[in-house]
Formats: C-alpha cells, sequence, structure tokens
C-alpha cells in the first residue's frame, strides 16, 4: 500500500474518532492489505491525535486470548497506543456519549520503572523492568462498523482502543502469581464471569515480552513509566448508562467503574 | 414436591443404578419409565444407595455439590445445586493413574474441597458458618461419570446417580481460609500440556463456601448433618472435560498447588 492511501486511511480514521461515526472495513475495501499496512494507518491515526495534543502514555495489547486469536484466524497478539486523552481515575464515571460501539474487558495492567528494548526480552525482564501491576478495565471501541473486524482492520484502528481505568490498588509481581491469579468480574453486583492470568498467551508477562520484541522490531520506543494493558481476562461486557462493572484480581484487588451517557451506536 | 415413588419402585431403580455405577455399563435416563418423578424421588434413590454401599462396608466420607454454577442452574431450571454422597471407595491418590475401564463416561472439573472440624447441620447454615467451621480447604479434581445413556439426562436422574459422583482426588497444598482468598482462586486446568479450562472460584456461586452452605441445608431436608471430618467438594469451576487412557490432567491452582492424575485403561 502506498503512504498516500495509508495516510488516507489513518485520517479517515481520525474522522471517524471525532465524528463518533464508524467506517467500511479495510478489508472489504482493500483485500490484499497486510498486518504491515494496517501497522502504518495506526501510526498516521495515532499522529493526528498526537499532532492535536494527545501524548503517548502507554500501549495495550490485543487479541491474546485463543478463542479471540482462533476467531480472527491469527496466532500472535496486536498492539495499539494508549493516549493522555483515554485515562480515566477509578471512581470518574466514564461518558459513554464519547464513545461509538464501546464494550468493556477487565485486565491486569504493568507500569514499567526501566525501559524494555526488544528483541531478545524474555518474561523474566518484564518482571524485572515491572514497577507494579494493577487490574484495569480498557473500554474498547470500533470505529469499523459492526465490529465487524478482521485482523487488519483493528490493527489500523489503534486495536480498538476506547479508553481505561487503572485500579488504585497495585502489588509488586514478585508478591503475587501473575499468571495464577483468578479474575473475578462483577456487573451491577451479579457475577459476569471468571477467568485467570494464564488465559492471556500463558501469562501476562509473557504478553508484555511479545509487545517489546514487537516494538523493538519496529523502532518504536518503550520506556519506564508506561502504562501497559496486557490483554482481556473476561469476555467483552456490554456496557449502558447506569452500568457498574468491579473486577477482583486474586492477591492484588479491586478496579470499579462506572458508565453514563449514550454511545453513538 | 415430595416422594411420589413406591418403596418398592424406589429399590428397584436404585439396584438399576448401582448396577450401572459397579458394573460400568450405560442405562436410559430413570424418568423414561417413571415421568413423574421428583427430585425428592432422586434423593431418595441416591439414600438407598448410600445405605447399600454403607452396609456393604464402605465408609461415608463426605458430599459434593453440582450444578453450581448459575449457568448450570438455569439450563436445568433450579436455583439450588444438587448433592452427592462420597465413599472411600471412589477416592483416588495424587499422581496415581486411575482406571477407566469401571467408568462410563468418565470427565473431569476443578473444584476447591474443604475439610470441617466441626459439626454443621442445617436449616439456615450461611457461608461464614461453614468457613467457621473448616480445618482446611484443599485443591481437588472430580472425575464425573454419567450412568445415562448418550448424556441424556434430566435432575431427578442425576441425583438418583448420585449427582454422577464416581472418582475424586484431593491433593495440592492444604490451607487455611484465613490465608486466602476464596473468592478469586484462579485455576488452570491441562490435558497433556493444552490448557482445557480456566476460571476463578468465584464461578462457584460467587464463593465455593456458598456452595457447602447450600449443600448442609439440603443434607437438613435429607434428614442429615455434616459431621466434623467431613470431605465437602464444593462444585465445578471449570467445564467438565472427557478423558480416555493415556491422557494427563493437571488442575494448578492459586495459592494451593496443583492436582495432577493419569487415566489408564
Amino acid at each position: 500500500m502506498n503512504q498516500q492511501k495509508i495516510d488516507q486511511y489513518g485520517d479517515e480514521l481520525y474522522q471517524a474518532f471525532l465524528d463518533r461515526k464508524t467506517i467500511t472495513p479495510f478489508t472489504e475495501r482493500e483485500p490484499d492489505i497486510t498486518l504491515e499496512d494496517a501497522y502504518k494507518i495506526q501510526l498516521r491515526f495515532i499522529q493526528r491525535r498526537v499532532d492535536a495534543g494527545e501524548r503517548i502514555v502507554g500501549k495495550k495489547i490485543g487479541v491474546t486470548s485463543k478463542p479471540v486469536q482462533d476467531f480472527l484466524g491469527v496466532f500472535q497478539p496486536d498492539f495499539g497506543q494508549l493516549t493522555s486523552s483515554m485515562v480515566y481515575q477509578e471512581g470518574d464515571v466514564i461518558d459513554l456519549g464519547g464513545l461509538i460501539q464501546p464494550k468493556a474487558e477487565a485486565e491486569l495492567a504493568f507500569v514499567l520503572k526501566e525501559d524494555l528494548q526488544g528483541p531478545g526480552v524474555t518474561a523474566m525482564d518484564v518482571i524485572r523492568a515491572t514497577e507494579y501491576v494493577a487490574p484495569c478495565f480498557e473500554i474498547v471501541d470500533s470505529r469499523i462498523r459492526d465490529w465487524k473486524i478482521l485482523i487488519q482492520d483493528t490493527v489500523a484502528d489503534n486495536a480498538s482502543c476506547g479508553v481505561y481505568v487503572i485500579g488504585s490498588c497495585k502489588a509488586d509481581p514478585r508478591d503475587v502469581d501473575i499468571t495464577m491469579a483468578g479474575m473475578v468480574l462483577e456487573k451491577n453486583g451479579e457475577l459476569f464471569s471468571t477467568g485467570v492470568g494464564a488465559a492471556v498467551q500463558g501469562s501476562p508477562a509473557n504478553a508484555v515480552a511479545w509487545l517489546a520484541n514487537t516494538l523493538g522490531e519496529l523502532g518504536i520506543p518503550f520506556k519506564a513509566g508506561e502504562v501497559i494493558l496486557s490483554g482481556s481476562q473476561s469476555n467483552l461486557v456490554p456496557v449502558v448508562d447506569g452500568d457498574e462493572l468491579v473486577c477482583t484480581v486474586g492477591g492484588i484487588g479491586s478496579c470499579s467503574v462506572r458508565f453514563a451517557g449514550r454511545s453513538a451506536v | 414436591m415430595s416422594v411420589t415413588l413406591s418403596r418398592e419402585d424406589i429399590v428397584r431403580l436404585c439396584e438399576r443404578v448401582e448396577g450401572a455405577q459397579t458394573r460400568a455399563y450405560a442405562i436410559p435416563k430413570l424418568t423414561n419409565e417413571y415421568p413423574g418423578m421428583t427430585i425428592e424421588d432422586g434423593y431418595a434413590v441416591q439414600s438407598e444407595l448410600r445405605r447399600r454401599f454403607i452396609e456393604q462396608g464402605h465408609t461415608l466420607v463426605g458430599w459434593k455439590a453440582g450444578l453450581t454454577s448459575k449457568a448450570k442452574m438455569e439450563q436445568m431450571g433450579v436455583n439450588v445445586p444438587s448433592i452427592g454422597f462420597l465413599t472411600d471407595k471412589m477416592a483416588r491418590p495424587e499422581n496415581s493413574v486411575i482406571s477407566t475401564s469401571d467408568l462410563v463416561h468418565p470427565r473431569v472439573e476443578c473444584e476447591v474441597a474443604f475439610v470441617t472440624n466441626k459439626d454443621l447441620a442445617g436449616p439456615g447454615v450461611t457461608a461464614a458458618d461453614v468457613i467457621a467451621a473448616t480445618d482446611y480447604v484443599l485443591p481437588a479434581i472430580e472425575i464425573i461419570d454419567s450412568r445415562f445413556s448418550g448424556f441424556k439426562f434430566d435432575l431427578e436422574s442425576v441425583i438418583a446417580d448420585n449427582g454422577s459422583s464416581a472418582r475424586y482426588v484431593g491433593g495440592g497444598r492444604a490451607r487455611h481460609t484465613k490465608d486466602i482468598d476464596l473468592r478469586t482462586l484462579g485455576v488452570v486446568m491441562e490435558k497433556n500440556g493444552e490448557v482445557i479450562g480456566m476460571g476463578a472460584s468465584a464461578a462457584v456461586l460467587g464463593n465455593p463456601a456458598e456452595a457447602v452452605a447450600m449443600l448442609v441445608n439440603i443434607l437438613h431436608d435429607l434428614g442429615e448433618t455434616l459431621p466434623a471430618g467431613s470431605f465437602v467438594m464444593s462444585g465445578g469451576i471449570t467445564e467438565a472435560v472427557a478423558v480416555q487412557p493415556g491422557d494427563h490432567v493437571i488442575a494448578r491452582y492459586q495459592d494451593l498447588g496443583s492436582v495432577s492424575i493419569r487415566f489408564g485403561e
């Protein structure tokens, strides 16, 4: 794909993001689009947001569970960039009015205290470089019509990232078994689903190591202080006005979030 | 509802179930012949089976709860779990080879097991009462085996078949309940090195102690109590998965270690 098309598609995503409208999947329009093309479109989309004043504050890892990988027919994760405008604090009410077709996922977030420069990064390096882990919610959102995504569509669309909130409790990954830590997700006071760290690439630390190595290959910096959403441990949760979600990670604690307003779709 | 079957019919059905269990063959579900059979009738058949096994020299070790997830209860149209009894003859040691030639269609589930040190008697027993009467909890694998042809069964038949109880294996690391969070224990079940089930202990009625409390209250309806020293399996955290000779199954638990078994002819 030539640079002109890449810019055009990145700009189209940026406009859809601003207007809260969906667009036709790229894979319908460009049957030969590659994953590499998709990441270039993502870079353009993010560059437009950075040009408008947002800062890169971290990364998200997606497509980390076997069911999602089987569904999309890909056998590795993907990633997107987190920006300063996506951040909510625990206790804030998330305004669905700013989103298009949101769904929530419960995850474990990592905050780095050292740069992680791939290639050659292993899960052991990830633990060494991690300041803390915390339960979090990622509110995924798709600028692609009806979530009709193939892997190239979601990668171009910044890995379907919407907004996120990180719980105020945290743990040192040396003090808790992040692979075996259970995850309990409740919606409006009722059990919604349960999961475990191992659902994410065998361990959330493996997903972060994959990210460090992939970013290293692409020459994208991965710095101390960045937040990494390591991948969903729950089913996707549809959310509407008034919903409250709580996720609790065994040995760490809980993150809760409330929603108000109406999304575009 | 109440017991509707005659003493003669109860004995007849008990002999049918006993034959299927001890000689490992499948039988049609009991409601084919007795469509009006109630849940109480099912328990009457199960109680007769228990009486016979004890008369034959088996020792009653404890009880198991089944149908402890919301999804399974809704599927069966009930709002309480089902229970079955456990004897010394059903116990198998950790890391042993479990014979399948004396089983019909064996399947495995990961559970949290409780060992009590105080008597518990319903009605009105709560999860807090269960915690107060618990000596320790430990990880366990239950091998369930429905004796009904083609997995065609209903609740009345399953209860008569002792809740599909067949074998159980306790192992791993015993823990005081005060040292762990019973709700958020992560669990991963692997068969032959591949993950086949994941979840957290809250999948069992929000807290496995809740399932034990309900079990004690059902025991009250059967005219029974749970004596100190009982072993109780609180219900599957993961979906039941079929096993065959040659399979190796390991259940890994947050904070409770693991339980490993193999299956042979």
